[in-house]
């Protein structure tokens, strides 16, 4: 057994664990950071098949940055275990049911595969050396010289989906005063400070501290 | 009278038994461990060059370590001068040795950890930052060729490892079980996550130049082509670096940085005067100095990393006769130095920001410049044909 090899068994076996773990751990944000451990075991699995680029990008976009923002909506969520736990046992056939018909399939997929007669050379098709070695430069030459349309297709269906989100989210609520960028950059010590004389021993009238504006409300 | 009792006499014969027994226990230990030892170096190809690789990162870590203490040292004498203090200078001659006696200090206190927390988030928490802090220097080429790894995709791959390090701070917050860190960790995902967008737009203008993203690469591309060269003066090196044609990808980078590593002006995951410590504050004795260390290595990364896309590595300004005498290496340190001096001298005169300001900054500023500043070096390495 090769080095790579048993790399490989321990990426997968720790992969297979903590995906274990995402579903059946009981406290969610465990849950999620075991999610994060099998991403980096993914992204592993993907060192390993010569894959460089994706495997950092796998790790830059999913674990760096989107399950970041998971992980800070779980931990903000107040949730209720006991409530949570109650459903388990109710969805098990459910998910049982689920889980068979996925693995019935890809025993399918992988069974026929391995029965073909012509497997071998359809592996060689699939997987074509590249020209140079550098993953980085074949993957840019793919998306953005040959499929570059569909990629700026693609690029829209998310810009769309941004749009929408915020469209949804985004309301401007009445009666509360919002803070203007400008107006805060635009203040100078003229209009913003009123030097007063107080004369010893009489004090400040309430009036006089307090700056007004055009209308001569109080600010 | 005292009533006296000899102690009975002893047998030899047990003790000799026992010792002959361990004896040859040691014996056999010490020839099996020497037939394993002959086996890997002689029949496998596997054992030597992992032997040669942890022998340099124990050498790297350790001078990367002692190099901390310090630039820790630096920046509080730094800090100290510019408010007309002293700074630490009681241990050790001027002081030398504070860092080493506040290492001593932390890890000989007890670790405290809080009844409510999750513990083993909370200590897995800093080792966490720490361990990838660290991480990012197996890619860092110090001096020609000396890089422990030197792979295809190594901006990306310290891209990626500083982007973890925010979730030492979220586990941390959040394991803590208490108010102040939670909201110190809420802060900082959202600041780290905020920034590294313009620093990834920033690295790729930089990538554009170079056309790789090996780090070896980028230095020997700041190196072999440019304005030094097109104006016939190609011993003036310092021309050729990439901060002079991205002058504002460096001022954008250096500022993210900042940010990304939470150093002040944009430390307010750890706003002592809002947030106590921040993410730390239920932390004590050796999870916090981890912390702390996780902290510093990130700054000295980012330092590196700055020196590598925008300041040449390990090449000299001059390409000439005494600049060429000095070992490229002590020309990376120098200019680790000088970019962290930067870091300081920003520490001790920039009050902090608002955190409204620091998300206008990223996200309104600093994005817009850089997703610009992409589409126009784009156009006109396209329309010029420079740097090919």
């Amino acid at each position: 057994m090769s080095v790579v090899s048993l790399f490989f068994y321990l990426f997968s076996g720790v992969l297979i664990a903590s995906a274990v773990m995402v579903v059946s751990s009981r406290n969610p944000v465990h849950a999620v950071l075991f999610l994060i451990l099998a991403f980096f075991n993914a992204a592993g699995l993907f060192l390993l098949m010569g894959a460089e680029f994706l495997a950092m990008i796998l790790i830059v976009v999913y674990v760096g940055a989107v399950a970041v923002l998971f992980l800070f909506v779980v931990m903000m969520l107040d949730v209720d275990f006991a409530e949570l736990r109650q459903g388990f046992l109710q969805y098990l056939p459910l998910g049982v049911l689920i889980s068979a018909i996925f693995f019935i399939e890809i025993a399918l997929v992988v069974g026929t595969w391995q029965l073909a007669p012509d497997a071998l050379a359809m592996r060689k098709a699939a997987t074509a050396t590249p020209v140079d070695a550098m993953n980085a430069r074949a993957l840019g030459r793919v998306l953005y010289t040959e499929y570059v349309y569909f990629f700026q297709a693609a690029g829209l269906i998310l810009l769309v989906a941004m749009i929408g989100a915020i469209v949804l989210t985004l309301r401007e609520r009445e009666g509360v005063r919002r803070q203007s960028i400008p107006q805060q950059n635009a203040r100078t010590k003229a209009g913003s400070m009123v030097v007063v004389d107080v004369p010893v021993g009489q004090g400040v009238s309430n009036e006089g501290v307090f700056r007004k504006d055009a209308a001569g409300q109080k600010v | 009278m005292v009533d006296y009792t000899p102690p009975a006499k002893k047998s030899l014969v047990g003790p000799m038994i026992l010792g002959t027994l361990v004896f040859v226990v040691l014996v056999v230990a010490a020839w099996v461990a020497f037939a394993v030892l002959r086996y890997l170096v002689m029949e496998t190809t596997w054992f030597v060059p992992l032997l040669i690789v942890a022998g340099k990162t124990l050498l790297l870590l350790a001078g990367l370590l002692i190099f901390i203490a310090y630039i820790l040292l630096a920046d509080r004498k730094i800090w100290a001068a510019v408010q007309l203090r002293r700074g630490p200078n009681v241990v050790g001659p001027f002081g030398v040795l504070q860092s080493f006696a506040d290492f001593l200090k932390f890890v000989l206190k007890e670790p405290v950890i809080p009844a409510s927390a999750d513990k083993v988030l909370f200590l897995l928490a800093p080792l966490l930052t720490c361990v990838l802090a660290l991480a990012a220097w197996a890619v860092i080429p110090l001096n020609a060729g000396w890089a422990i790894a030197d792979i295809n995709v190594g901006v990306l791959y310290i891209f990626a490892i500083s982007s973890l390090g925010v979730y030492g701070i979220i586990i941390g917050g959040w394991a803590s079980n208490s108010k102040y860190p939670f909201l110190g960790a809420l802060r900082s995902a959202a600041q780290m996550v905020s920034y590294e967008v313009s620093i990834g737009f920033v690295i790729i203008t930089v990538l554009m130049l170079v056309g790789s993203l090996n780090l070896t690469d980028i230095v020997l591309a700041q190196q072999n082509s440019g304005p030094a060269h097109w104006l016939g003066v190609p011993w003036f090196t310092m021309l050729n670096w990439f901060f002079i044609p991205l002058f504002p990808m460096f001022v954008i980078f250096f500022i993210s940085a900042l940010a990304e590593t939470n150093r002040p002006p944009f430390d307010l995951p750890e706003a002592e005067s809002e947030l106590v410590a921040g993410f730390m504050s239920e932390y004590g004795s050796t999870p916090y100095l981890l912390f702390m260390l996780g902290e510093y290595v990130a700054i000295m990364t980012m330092c590196a990393l700055t020196v590598i896309l925008f300041l040449g590595g390990w090449t000299p300004p001059l390409a000439i006769a005494p600049f060429t005498w000095v070992p490229g290496v002590v020309w990376f340190v120098l200019k680790v130095c000088v970019v962290f001096f930067g870091f300081a001298m920003v520490k001790a005169m920039v009050p902090r920001y608002r955190y409204d300001q620091l998300m206008r900054l990223g996200w309104k500023v600093f994005l817009p410049l850089s997703l610009a500043a992409v589409v126009i070096v784009a156009g006109v390495l396209q329309l010029t044909g420079w740097y090919r």
